[in-house]
């Protein structure tokens, strides 16, 4: 329990959890996928997405996630639906409940419709994360309006944060967070205009990064204030940080990024020191990774064991938040911190600790940050 | 409620009128969006080169601020980390994405494609104003005071934030609606204490 004025704050645990991407099902095929050394990012082909062969973490062709026999869901809901029932699977949380509220992550959600369907009036109501939300909570039972949230890069950590405040607030006892992205011409154009894609695995952190690949995923945490979950792990605190610099470029100094990992230690009640090992974005762009060295420099976390999983699961963008904090989750349960696919030497200006092989740790506490368009920076300290 | 908030202002625009605190204090009812756009931009004399880079759904919601924000000196008395926005809407940035769509099989092109986010609206509004605080963009079916109430007081509740911006701004085409609240800890304004009635009264009176 901790305290602030006069409300009594209770403690958030993580009940369960579920990764569904090109490297598995679950968290633990996750996991084990990961400590062999695999990366899901590979050289593609295909016109459908993009004019030139891309490198992308994508499901091969016929993969399907859930057999939908009346064809009533898109390709994006079916994932989530696989990745909410596997998480749902793990627990004994009562979706019908009515302090249960289902919360969606995505940047772009249904938008592979504009070049699948007819561009009539009711595409644009089918498009919309409403749509896709509740057919979701519909599906599983969710009695509650779902909360949606569409924050670009940081709609995974923002996701978790906020379900960790309705939680604390006492709204609800149980938050089921889910978050997905799958990758068509839109998003992959949009990314080669800003000439950001990597032309090969992208290289977190290092001195060769030229940029990053895209993946797709799908995530899902439930978190729970019920104290029977009292011996699991705990989100301990959050928040977020806006550069207000420039909508399309990290900040230049890093500061911004700094003042949310601040925030989130003090809203955790712990300190820099406390840290055992950090996720980071690390999307391997130029910018991006030098401006979050700069900020975890600035926030005392440099010498911090940290990695990032864009080089085996590529940026999963609205899912992205979500799958990093799971697989950070089992390092935490596991004492492991995995290593950062493609990194071979530093390649920023202030270096941080960036683990090239795996590395046992006796780990209490980890933090996740994220960064993305429209300057918006957010961090999430879970831990026991 | 640790202590008591207010709704120190609020704008609103829809339908071809722009209200503020309430008060219509701009009306061009026969424009296209982006004119209409245009005329609220020159009729409040404003100077920000890079407004005209924005699509409709920035410029809309860049306008209500401006307009909002107008004497408020939100600088003079809040450091920028203090200071935080909420914002929801409909059609996420439904609106950019099929002008953007309409690009890719030509030359995609990034300026279009960052609008294709619907947050942001709210980095806008932060550079103008050098705000760093909290902020978060949710899709909602329609306006949701009381969900945009709790995330907001909560955070000025525990003191993350001092002062807030919080409401609507959605854009589809010709539809389009903003409601924009300015919400801080002492009554400087018209004193109506910050409740979702409070918001759903100035929401609803306007189209």
């Amino acid at each position: 329990m901790s305290s602030a004025g006069e409300i009594a704050i209770p403690d958030v645990y993580v009940v369960a959890d579920n990764i569904v991407s090109p490297l598995g099902k679950t968290t633990v095929d996750n996991f084990s996928a990961l400590k062999t050394g695999e990366t899901a990012v590979k050289q593609h082909a295909d016109e459908a997405i993009s004019n030139q062969p891309i490198f992308a973490s994508l499901f091969d062709k016929g993969q399907d996630f859930y057999e939908d026999t009346e064809q009533k869901y898109t390709r994006f809901e079916r994932l989530l639906i696989a990745s909410v029932g596997g998480a749902l699977q793990g627990s004994d949380i009562n979706v019908g409940d009515e302090k249960t509220v289902l919360i969606l992550s995505s940047t772009k959600g249904n938008i592979s419709l504009l070049e699948t369907e007819n561009n009539a009036p009711e595409l644009k109501a089918r498009i919309s994360l409403s749509a896709s939300a509740k057919l979701i909570a519909e599906h599983f039972g969710f009695k509650n309006q779902p909360v949606i949230i569409s924050n670009a890069c940081i709609s995974g950590v923002l996701a978790i944060i906020t379900g960790m405040r309705l939680l604390r607030t006492g709204q609800y006892e149980n938050a089921v967070i889910m978050g997905a992205d799958v990758i068509s011409k839109f998003i992959v154009s949009g990314f080669q205009s800003f000439q950001a894609l990597s032309k090969e695995v992208c290289k977190p952190f290092d001195q060769s990064r030229d940029g990053l690949n895209l993946g797709e995923g799908a995530g899902t945490i439930i978190l729970s204030t019920n104290k029977k979950y009292g011996d699991n792990i705990k989100v301990l605190g959050g928040s977020v940080s806006n550069d207000a610099n420039h909508i399309s470029g990290p900040s230049r100094t890093g500061e911004e990024l700094a003042f949310a990992i601040n925030s989130a230690l003090k809203d955790a009640s712990r300190q820099a020191s406390d840290i055992d090992f950090i996720s980071a974005h690390g999307t391997a762009t130029v910018f991006n990774d030098e401006m979050e060295a700069n900020a975890i420099t600035i926030a005392g976390l440099q010498n911090v064991p940290l990695n990032s999983l864009k080089g085996n699961y590529g940026h999963t963008l609205g899912a992205a938040g979500l799958i990093e904090s799971i697989i950070s989750i089992q390092s935490l349960k596991q004492g492991l911190v995995l290593p950062t696919y493609g990194y071979q030497e530093n390649g920023v200006t202030n270096a941080v600790n960036v683990c090239s092989s795996a590395i046992q740790v006796d780990a209490d506490s980890f933090i996740k940050t994220a960064s993305g368009f429209g300057g918006c920076n957010a961090a999430v300290i879970f831990g026991r | 409620m640790l202590n008591n908030k207010y709704i120190t202002g609020s704008c609103t625009i829809s339908n071809g009128i722009v209200r503020k605190n309430g008060q219509m204090v701009f009306e061009n009812q026969h424009a296209v969006l982006s004119n209409f756009l245009l005329s609220v931009y020159q009729a409040f004399k404003f100077s920000y080169p890079k407004f005209y880079k924005m699509d409709n759904l920035s410029k809309l919601g860049w306008l209500a601020s401006e307009i909002l924000l107008q004497d408020a000196s939100l600088k003079e008395r809040y450091k920028p980390e203090e200071t935080g926005l909420i914002l929801a809407n409909a059609n996420s940035s439904l609106d950019n994405d099929l002008k953007y769509q309409n690009t890719i099989n030509d030359i995609p092109s990034p300026s279009v494609f960052v609008y294709t986010l619907p947050n942001i609206v709210i980095g806008e509004i932060c550079i103008k104003n050098n705000f760093k605080g909290e902020h978060a963009f949710f899709i909602q079916d329609k306006f949701d005071a009381g969900f945009i109430y709790t995330q907001l007081n909560y955070l000025l509740d525990i003191d993350i934030l001092q002062a807030g911006i919080c409401g609507w701004v959605d854009v589809l085409g010709e539809e389009y609606k903003a409601a924009l609240f300015l919400i801080e800890k002492s009554n400087t304004g018209q004193g109506l204490v910050f409740s979702p009635d409070n918001m759903d009264r100035i929401f609803n009176t306007i189209n």
